[in-house]
């Protein structure tokens, strides 16, 4: 059985690396966008561990979702909401668990819709593997290797914890 | 032609309870219009971006099939398609095919051919979207975009996202609907949704010659004296009047028409100071409506051709996702999971 690791942990870890890397790319004033659920809630957290000042951005990627065409449209979709210009801005893109990348994929279209950023660095708090895309993160809390039925899962918001459960297969 | 609820239910909706086709709100619950309104919220979204498009519909092509003419709801159709990234036909029939003698099937057989994903469908007889809806090869999605006296789902879900964003819920809303209610397909569908997402009182206000018979059947209460049917109302919906209904020797006059049922100044301040007013458009000013309460500050008639783009969006992505699912139920639908 996996152990899960304790979410507040992994976000220390993850400020830790977040900062070394906004040092190393010279990126002085990042603005953090999550992807809903888990990233945005995640990104509520690194926002106030970095003290960034501006807003957070929200991004709902149901528009762009590539699966469209099998399973149609997420009934549940809500407004993606910016309140910051993108344009020339250093990105800071957050999510709770990344496997395929596609949902990177379909947060990064859906970004460049609202103008041309500066850069976007790419941070999860769990790394599943198993890549369909050539997309790496810049900044990850834990890697794991589960069981191919087994999925994990960040619920939240208050407190955040992980949770594990078997897919249908 | 007339449409009976259950096959219609289950002719626009997939086994899963998801849109395939838009014809009629009869039969949808108020889950799935619940729905309807909170996807349009976010297109409304997309329309202030800077790239006002998402890649939903990218690859299809849409056909605006319009046998009856309306400059507004073709062109927010058209727009809508568009934000969502599909290919768009316009094909004004009047002017085109049929009046060379090609009958409505070979019309539909021949825009199939072009590999059509969608046709949206405006025509003066009740119940031809729902036609067809039934005769098309499965996978391609009908929206009906008013059909005779019978329905004008999108115009009334419009209506009732310009309502939620101004009120914030239905809850004990006191609404009317005032004017030509006989001939409007749009009042029925008003009514249907109201009573659906819970307000509290819809009432329409009209000459007894302009109201259909069994028009308390739908669910709303009756009123001939515009002034009473005012008191305490949150919502006022007017409706435009046709010109040619005149001539028909339904109405005595313009004049005594707006005499009696246009909304004056005078008369919106018998509502509840915070009542809002609605129209379809065009608007007949001076006819259903004084330019002053059109123009001012309870107005919200620009807000619903705004919206009616994003509710018309939200129709078109959902019907287009339902059919995408259905291919894929079916073994046979090409594409492996």
């Amino acid at each position: 059985m996996t152990q899960l690791p304790d979410v507040e942990q992994l976000l220390e870890r993850m400020e830790a690396d977040l900062r070394n890397v906004l040092e190393r790319r010279g990126v002085t004033e990042p603005v953090m966008i999550g992807i809903r659920t888990g990233g945005v809630w995640l990104a509520e957290r690194l926002n106030e561990r970095l003290g960034v000042s501006e807003l957070l951005g929200e991004l709902d990627i149901s528009f762009y979702r590539d699966d469209f065409s099998r399973i149609g449209l997420n009934p549940k979709v809500m407004p993606s909401s910016l309140p910051f210009d993108t344009e020339g801005r250093d990105i800071v893109l957050v999510d709770d668990v990344l496997m395929s990348g596609r949902t990177i994929r379909a947060a990064m279209n859906e970004i460049f819709d609202y103008g041309r950023p500066a850069s976007i660095i790419l941070a999860t708090l769990v790394d599943l593997g198993a890549r369909e895309l050539p997309i790496q993160p810049d900044v990850t809390g834990q890697t794991m290797a589960l069981a191919p039925n087994l999925r994990v899962k960040l619920r939240g918001p208050d407190p955040l914890h992980l949770e594990l459960r078997e897919t249908g297969e | 032609m007339t449409v009976q609820d259950s096959p219609t239910t289950s002719l626009q909706l997939t086994e899963d309870g998801q849109l395939r086709h838009f014809l009629t709100l009869d039969g949808l619950d108020r889950a799935l219009l619940t729905d309807i309104l909170d996807t349009a919220d976010s297109f409304i979204e997309v329309g202030e971006r800077s790239i006002k498009k998402v890649p939903l519909l990218r690859g299809r092509t849409v056909v605006n099939l319009f046998f009856e003419s309306s400059t507004r709801t073709r062109s927010t159709f058209e727009l809508a398609a568009k934000r969502l990234s599909a290919d768009v036909l316009n094909l004004d029939i009047n002017t085109s095919a049929t009046s060379k003698g090609e009958s409505l099937s070979d019309t539909l057989l021949n825009l199939e051919a072009m590999a059509s994903d969608m046709f949206v469908v405006r025509h003066s007889q009740s119940g031809a979207p729902h036609f067809i809806a039934e005769s098309v090869t499965p996978g391609v999605a009908i929206i009906n975009a008013g059909d005779g006296r019978h329905a004008h789902p999108t115009q009334a879900m419009l209506d009732m996202q310009t309502i939620r964003q101004h009120k914030g819920s239905f809850e004990g809303l006191k609404v009317a609907i005032v004017g030509d209610v006989l001939h409007s397909r749009v009042a029925r569908s008003q009514i249907r949704a109201l009573r659906e997402l819970g307000a509290a009182e819809v009432r329409v206000i009209a000459p007894a010659t302009l109201l259909p018979r069994d028009v308390e059947s739908l669910g709303c209460t009756v009123d001939y004296d515009m002034a009473r049917g005012m008191r305490d109302l949150d919502v006022v919906i007017m409706l435009r009047l046709q010109k040619e209904r005149m001539e028909g020797a339904l109405l005595p006059s313009e004049r005594e028409f707006y005499r009696l049922y246009g909304l004056s100044r005078e008369k919106l301040a018998l509502a509840h100071p915070e009542c809002i007013v609605m129209h379809p458009g065009p608007i007949n000013r001076g006819v259903e409506i004084e330019s002053a309460v059109a123009d001012g500050p309870q107005s919200v008639i620009l807000d619903q051709v705004t919206n009616g783009i994003a509710i018309r969006m939200a129709v078109m992505s959902m019907a287009m996702g339902g059919q995408m699912a259905d291919r894929n139920r079916q073994p046979m639908g090409g594409v492996t999971p």
